[in-house]
């Protein structure tokens, strides 16, 4: 039997290029205000990579708690150092602690996941094992253990959410990996004697790599979140690096006196998450057909 | 069933023998000796010797192994290198902080988020339904500490309702004291957790309501809520309960920031302060405890999943 009953490259009626074109039809609000939102945090990433307004360790002399002023755009902390330098700084450390977490968790995460769908009952049984401990082992206890043995560090953080992120990346690759797995597609290209390599290039990854990108927009609003409350436990980032976490656990003594020394760095927290986040749905609307077929089928 | 319920209980026990072995070896790979870390320079060599007898870590790393397990079916995990109490005791003393504000905190996400998170998939084109996603969506992205903290300075000190942070020091003896210092981190807890349950069940929702299944029981005359109630709820009901494990884990995690931020004394802060002073047997033994509970709320959620949806019972 050398001719395949079904032609692998017909493409089937759940894969993407059927409503190709439609897809590209006009921009989704949530990816245009995702990345608005997060397009203002890394522009304050960008720019303190060249100028802040002051120095990060630049005192204000006698104006310690000042309310947000021409001067201070933010206001300063205890210390009357300059909180819109901090901010901008806290900036860099949270897109460089989330970016490179997410890497992390992709680069541990995906091999895994695509391990367990494609490489049959033990591989299978073994990643969910390994996915199991890791999930018992979340970000923060993780950061705790290896905070104990090596101290609070940036290192530290990145590798801690990566690791406790890398769980979920894993079993979303999994899932999604081997549902495509069971499609007549696959068989149809197994018995024409595609190899699972090339399988998993052609048919597997062109179908679940959008699952996996709004994967990575939410994992990396996780990381974010995870950066601060590390930080905001003396857990992540040390002084004098900035963080808005510990940007938080300073003012929160005082929040009584200078509320605004709370509320901005807060406020960047949500700015980042809710960004990422909208990035990711507006992603998942404009990638996926499924769901905007689905979308136009509920009605009410 | 009877075969799945002995394959995952070897899994289980796999995994917690596993997730020891993890705690110590990343305990113990340490560059240089923990009872010089621990001590100030140039303490006496005689002094190290003791606190290298007393951790331990003047025996073979096997022994010690063997030791952490031996100790874990006895209930001994060794004594505190500052307080010099047994761990366990340690732990045990922080349970009635920490137990009751994680479970109330889980209890109350779930009677607010599930309502909430149906009404905003029921009502998901008008103003109150988006309201409602996009509050829940400002509960995810802010952090949970900063919520604590914007609560306290509103409620404890501007309107002085209650106490902004603190346990009274007889515990329970004092209920009425006990459960109103517990009132704001219960409350920023489930702001947390409620937030992130609201969109899962939210989906969940709508998810059922694309079911051909609902389409069928409309067109034989169910109204919506009858249709969602006879053949939504089961369907639905399977990735919520998923999530309500992952729920309740985090709410024991997150009593580790919010005890943080309402000095509080549960096990949280405890672990938190021996991470700090680097004292190695009670953060070994609190986190192992804490992971162990992880591993067996996730083989509650797998079983409670199998008895929900039997669809998932042929496979192994």
């Amino acid at each position: 039997m050398t001719v395949p009953l079904l032609d692998p490259t017909i493409a089937p009626p759940e894969a993407p290029v059927v409503a190709g074109a439609r897809v590209r039809r006009g921009w989704s609000p949530s990816l245009v205000a995702g990345a608005v939102l997060l397009g203002l945090i890394l522009a304050l990433a960008l720019v303190s990579l060249f100028w802040t307004p002051y120095a990060l360790d630049q005192a204000t002399p006698g104006g310690r708690l000042a309310g947000p002023s021409a001067d201070h755009w933010a206001g300063t902390d205890r210390l009357g150092r300059d909180q819109f330098t901090q901010l901008m700084l806290g900036a860099r450390t949270a897109v460089w602690v989330g970016t490179a977490a997410v890497a992390v968790a992709f680069a541990l995460g995906l091999p895994l996941g695509l391990l367990a769908a494609a490489g049959g009952r033990i591989a299978d049984d073994a990643v969910i094992g390994v996915v199991d401990i890791l999930i018992a082992f979340p970000t923060l206890l993780l950061a705790m253990l290896l905070v104990t043995v090596y101290g609070a560090s940036t290192l530290v953080a990145i590798i801690a959410i990566g690791v406790g992120v890398c769980a979920e990346v894993a079993r979303l690759t999994r899932i999604s990996a081997s549902r495509i797995f069971t499609q007549d597609y696959v068989l149809a290209a197994r018995t024409s004697g595609t190899g699972p390599i090339m399988i998993l290039i052609r048919h597997v990854l062109p179908n679940i790599w959008h699952t996996l990108l709004v994967q990575a927009t939410l994992a990396f609003g996780i990381a974010v979140i995870a950066e601060a409350s590390l930080s905001y436990l003396g857990l992540g980032t040390p002084p004098p690096a900035p963080s808005w976490g510990r940007m938080l656990q300073e003012a929160q003594p005082t929040v009584s006196v200078a509320p605004w020394n709370v509320l901005l760095p807060g406020i960047a927290v949500a700015i980042a998450v809710i960004g990422v986040n909208l990035l990711g749905d507006g992603l998942r609307e404009t990638l996926d057909p499924q769901l905007r077929r689905n979308r136009r089928a509920v009605k009410r | 069933m009877l075969g799945y319920l002995l394959r995952r209980l070897g899994w289980l026990v796999g995994s917690l023998f596993l997730a020891g072995s993890a705690v110590f070896f990343l305990l113990r790979v340490l560059p240089g000796d923990p009872a010089v870390t621990l001590l100030a320079v140039g303490s006496p060599p005689e002094q190290i010797e003791a606190i290298r007898h007393q951790l331990g870590t003047d025996r073979p790393l096997l022994t010690q192994y063997g030791d952490w397990f031996g100790g874990l079916f006895t209930g001994n995990l060794g004594d505190s290198l500052f307080t010099r109490t047994p761990v366990l005791e340690q732990i045990v003393d922080r349970l009635p902080v920490t137990l009751p504000l994680a479970l109330s905190a889980f209890v109350a996400s779930i009677l607010v988020a599930v309502p909430v998170g149906v009404f905003a998939a029921l009502r998901r084109r008008n103003a109150a339904g988006v309201a409602v996603s996009g509050l829940a969506q400002l509960g995810i992205a802010l952090p949970i500490f900063w919520v604590g903290i914007v609560v306290v300075w509103l409620v404890a000190v501007q309107w002085r309702w209650l106490p902004p942070g603190g346990f009274p020091r007889n515990g329970w003896q004092d209920p009425g004291a006990a459960v109103q210092s517990l009132v704001l981190p219960v409350v920023t807890l489930t702001i947390a957790q409620a937030s992130l349950l609201v969109r899962y069940v939210r989906s969940a929702t709508l998810d059922v309501l694309n079911q051909e299944y609902i389409r069928t029981a409309r067109s034989l005359g169910y109204s919506l809520p009858r249709a969602l109630w006879r053949h939504g709820l089961r369907n639905g009901a399977a990735p919520v309960v998923n999530v309500l494990g992952v729920l309740l884990a985090g709410s024991l995690l997150g009593t580790v920031v919010i005890e943080s931020v309402f000095a509080l004394p549960g096990l949280g802060s405890l672990l938190l302060t021996s991470v700090k002073s680097r004292d190695l047997p009670v953060v070994q033994g609190a986190v192992f405890l804490m992971t162990a509970t992880v591993l067996l709320l996730g083989l509650a959620v797998d079983l409670i999943q199998r008895l929900i949806d039997p669809r998932l019972r042929g496979q192994a």
